[in-house]
């Protein structure tokens, strides 16, 4: 078998096992606060790590990159729903980009 | 009609209506699925991931931060514990969002249930299902995921394919789709909590030192990614545990 479909089978196990683990084990809530804190914690780190400096080097340039990071955040922070944020990101690239390249 | 017919009819129309209320209810879901899945595959595509086995992928996995994390690994040949950890890292919001769902679900609900709603856990149908009322009827789930699976991985494999044919500047604006829905996830909140926003700020900040300083940058994506989180996270947690209200 090959690494990558070694890689997969793993990758959905272990997406599996964090999403139906609390939901069919766990019937009493965790007590530790610092666990509890640092599972609060996690998603957003894991996330922020994962966009950034990511999404700026993901476009042929980094400066649109750049532009639909802020334009990203600028929109989340007023709450713009996701499929709004991510055409407007999409747009901001794809404009900066017919002026830059 | 006799009592007994009627009733019978009643509870088949409910399952059925209820069917039909989580796909009239997941079409805007479904549709954002589908646009987010889009640039998922083209990042598939660039770690050489085929349209069948992306298809695959994201039918099983339904996890947009958890996938993206997953072909990472795949693009960077990580070994399989860097592949579990990373991924892990990446969907570790479900511990969170699965202890809260099970609050939903009546002790009545059949185990079968808890497990195939569980392994299809997202954000955006989660936050669907605990808008319902009362406990959760399993029909209408996996009424939603009638329309959000197909969203999700027909997406994918189209990324996957046209991605090629696409021209570069349509890839090049489409690549930041995906990134626009981790930052749907994490930024809202940052609005009203300083100590998150604080968490979120030092992530972006140490993640771009690790990118491009000389020595932490040649460590490897997994490393840094996991490295980062836990250390990060714990740090958060040690200095700023959450109030419980908030948990």
């Amino acid at each position: 078998m090959s690494h990558m479909i070694l890689q997969i089978i793993v990758m959905t196990l272990v997406t599996y096992a964090v999403r139906i683990i609390p939901l069919t084990l766990i019937r009493k809530p965790i007590k530790s606060r610092f666990i509890r804190s640092f599972l609060y914690y996690v998603p957003y780190v894991s996330l922020a790590v994962m966009t950034f400096p990511t999404m700026i080097y993901a476009t042929n340039s980094i400066w649109s990159g750049l532009l639909a990071f802020v334009t990203g955040v600028m929109l989340t922070w007023y709450n713009a729903s996701l499929p709004k944020t991510a055409v407007a990101c999409c747009m901001v690239v794809l404009i900066s980009e017919f002026i830059l390249i | 009609m006799s009592e007994m017919e009627m009733k019978t009819d009643q509870t088949e129309i409910s399952t059925l209506e209820l069917i039909q209320t989580g796909q009239k209810d997941a079409i805007p879901v479904a549709l954002g699925y589908f646009a987010v899945s889009f640039a998922l595959g083209i990042a598939m595509r660039n770690a050489g991931i085929g349209p069948i086995t992306g298809f695959i992928i994201s039918a099983l996995n339904m996890a947009s931060a958890g996938e993206y994390a997953g072909t990472t690994m795949i693009a960077a040949h990580a070994t399989l514990i860097e592949t579990g950890l990373m991924v892990l890292a990446a969907n570790a919001r479900y511990l969170l969002m699965s202890t809260a769902f099970s609050q939903k679900f009546s002790e009545t609900t059949k185990m079968v249930h808890r497990i195939i709603i569980g392994c299809m856990l997202t954000d955006e149908m989660f936050a669907l299902a605990i808008r319902r009322k009362g406990y959760l009827e399993p029909p209408y789930y996996y009424g939603m995921l009638t329309l959000t699976i197909p969203g999700w991985a027909t997406g994918t494999m189209l990324g996957i394919l046209f991605g090629t044919l696409l021209p570069s500047r349509i890839v090049s604006a489409l690549s930041v789709a995906l990134f626009a829905m981790f930052l749907a996830v994490i930024i809202p909140p940052c609005r009203t909590n300083s100590v998150l926003r604080m968490v979120v700020l030092a992530s972006f900040g140490l993640s771009l030192l690790f990118t491009k300083a000389p020595v932490l940058r040649d460590l490897s994506e997994g490393v840094r990614m996991i490295g980062l989180t836990i250390v990060i996270a714990a740090i958060a947690a040690a200095l700023r545990p959450v109030r419980e209200e908030d948990l």
